[in-house]
């Protein structure tokens, strides 16, 4: 079936996103006292870029690279990862989580690889989290949009972060800030993965492109088009309905747990203060 | 007149650290001359306050730090944002202009944006008044943010005779697009000078600089003249500070060239408005 799509226009100007980015990095970090984040970094383009942006914000030793590798990681990812922290001159430690995670699930050999996943997601924040101690630091996050409208990654694992630059770009958006800052082309031209088993793709989990993904999610989300329209312009009526059901599904993963309410004042419902309180 | 816009970044519901960056740049402004300088919508407390807007609120006629404040207006004018405890214990989202040390003027802001990003609703009260001051550089109206997108603001203003229009905003960065200014901040800059020609005023907008939440504000203070030529602008995203210089002569020439204020007719408006609002309110 032959649909013409109106593209919806993704294009953004990269060096305002930049200062935008490299402001909100600073800004956060230095108003909690801290003058450091940590990133996982993992071969791929987001936390290539996220570690990029932390670097122009606060400078060489500002930025603590964390690769966390798995034993049946691939082996790119590492040496790109490496490579990366390398060109950007920032400190880069490397803490191998397979001994945790084989020991874990040693008593449990059929665990399924989302369970396994989701412990290595897990597994590499809680990591983090210590190293920001260590490090006098915040972790910075690197979940891009797409990814948090479809839930597409752990809640308490990836998702978890002190500040995420990246959340209000999709992951095209993501490709197209990569390239203003020049992340090397070994890391623009790979195929997003979790990396989380072999073979595993992004694009291959969530059964439909990245291209395609973010005009339905920036047509939906933030041209405010209903399904209706959405459909009317181009686009299959079970890929706006497989993305919407993501969406509604995952609403949990982009909220702290509920509180139920038993008092004048809760926490989460009645009592708002802004996080960057006095700061 | 010289005009400074203090494009500052107040610190969240830190109002005793906002009033050192007031005094510092107030004392700047004094040493430049100037008569008048303008900071953003509410640049003493910060603005995304949720719960805090209580606990920030001043009492204009008791409050020691607008005291403060007010004692540091006695060689310049300065108009600077604040949570104002008003009568009936409500909070107002409100600008004061002080003059010669003490507070000439007082404005709250009526239109509180409620949707999207913005939630002023649930914690401020709803100002209800458009009026203007006799200021030592001639008659001057205040607006904050929201109030400026309604046109029928500075509309009422200039028709009290209003001569300079001062914008107070709190303008983040919302959608970046491909090349060009964030989007929403070429809005600002074309309204502004919308307003100015088409009013026959001088319109300064001060926003702030810095980021609360997430939130990025949008810098690009701006000044326009009567004509509708932009006279300056402050730099985007980041704090700065910017000096202009209002004559008079534009704004005579402005007026003598398009006579817009004199030819307005206030009584057709006000029996067209009246009709438009009972057809409201009619049976069907």
């Amino acid at each position: 079936m032959a649909l013409r799509r109106e593209r919806s226009d993704l294009a953004i100007d990269p060096k305002l996103v930049e200062s935008v980015l490299t402001g909100f990095i600073g800004e956060e970090t230095r108003r909690v006292g801290r003058r450091r984040v940590v990133v996982g970094l993992s071969g791929g383009i987001d936390s290539a870029v996220a570690a990029s942006l932390a670097r122009r914000a606060l400078g060489a030793r500002g930025v603590v690279a964390i690769l966390m590798p798995y034993r049946l990681s691939h082996p790119s990812s590492m040496k790109d990862a490496r490579a990366l922290a390398r060109r950007l001159s920032i400190r880069c430690e490397e803490h191998d989580i397979t001994a945790a995670i084989d020991g874990y699930f040693a008593g449990d050999p059929k665990a399924g690889r989302v369970r396994r996943g989701n412990k290595m997601a897990r597994e590499r924040m809680s990591i983090l989290y210590d190293r920001s101690v260590v490090h006098e630091a915040l972790v910075l996050g690197t979940s891009n949009k797409t990814e948090l409208l479809l839930g597409y990654g752990t809640i308490h694992g990836d998702m978890a972060s002190s500040i995420n630059p990246l959340g209000d770009l999709y992951k095209t958006q993501i490709f197209e800030l990569a390239r203003h800052l020049r992340i090397p082309a070994a890391i623009q031209r790979k195929v997003p993965t979790a990396d989380l088993w072999p073979d595993q793709t992004d694009e291959k989990d969530l059964g439909m492109t990245y291209v395609d993904l973010d005009q339905v999610l920036h047509r939906l989300i933030d041209e405010r088009w209903t399904r209706a329209e959405t459909i009317r312009g181009g686009w299959l009526a079970a890929m706006v309905d497989r993305v919407l059901a993501r969406v509604r599904g995952s609403q949990f993963k982009r909220r702290v747990p509920l509180v139920a309410k038993v008092s004048a004042r809760t926490v989460g419902i009645d009592f708002r203060y802004p996080r960057d309180w006095g700061t | 007149m010289k005009v400074i816009l203090a494009q500052i970044a107040p610190s969240l519901g830190d109002a005793e650290r906002n009033l050192k960056i007031h005094l510092e740049e107030i004392r700047r402004a004094e040493r430049a001359g100037a008569d008048l300088i303008v900071f953003p919508e509410l640049s003493l407390t910060g603005y995304l306050l949720q719960d805090l807007v209580a606990e920030c609120a001043m009492e204009p006629k008791t409050s020691p730090l607008l005291r403060r404040l007010e004692k540091a207006s006695a060689r310049v004018a300065v108009v600077a944002g604040f949570v104002e405890q008003g009568p009936g214990i409500s909070f107002y989202n409100a600008a004061a202009c002080f003059v010669k040390g003490k507070l000439a003027h007082l404005h709250r802001k009526v239109y509180l944006p409620t949707y999207g990003m913005f939630d002023e609703g649930r914690y401020f009260a709803q100002g209800d008044v458009f009026r203007t001051f006799e200021a030592p550089w001639g008659r001057t109206g205040i607006l904050i943010c929201e109030d400026f997108w309604h046109l029928s603001s500075s509309w009422l203003l200039a028709q009290e005779g209003m001569e300079l229009l001062v914008v107070a905003t709190n303008s983040p960065v919302k959608e970046i697009k491909a090349a060009g200014a964030p989007t929403g901040q070429a809005a600002w800059s074309r309204l502004g000078q919308v307003v100015a020609q088409f009013l026959t005023c001088y319109v300064v907008c001060v926003n702030r600089a810095g980021g609360e939440e997430g939130w990025t504000f949008a810098g690009g203070s701006f000044a326009v003249a009567p004509s509708g030529k932009l006279i300056g602008e402050a730099r985007q995203l980041r704090a700065d500070r910017l000096a202009v210089a209002l004559p008079p002569g534009p704004l005579r020439q402005a007026r003598t060239t398009s006579p817009l204020l004199r030819d307005e007719k206030l009584d057709l408006v006000r029996r067209e408005l009246g009709r438009i609002v009972s057809s409201r309110y009619k049976q069907e």
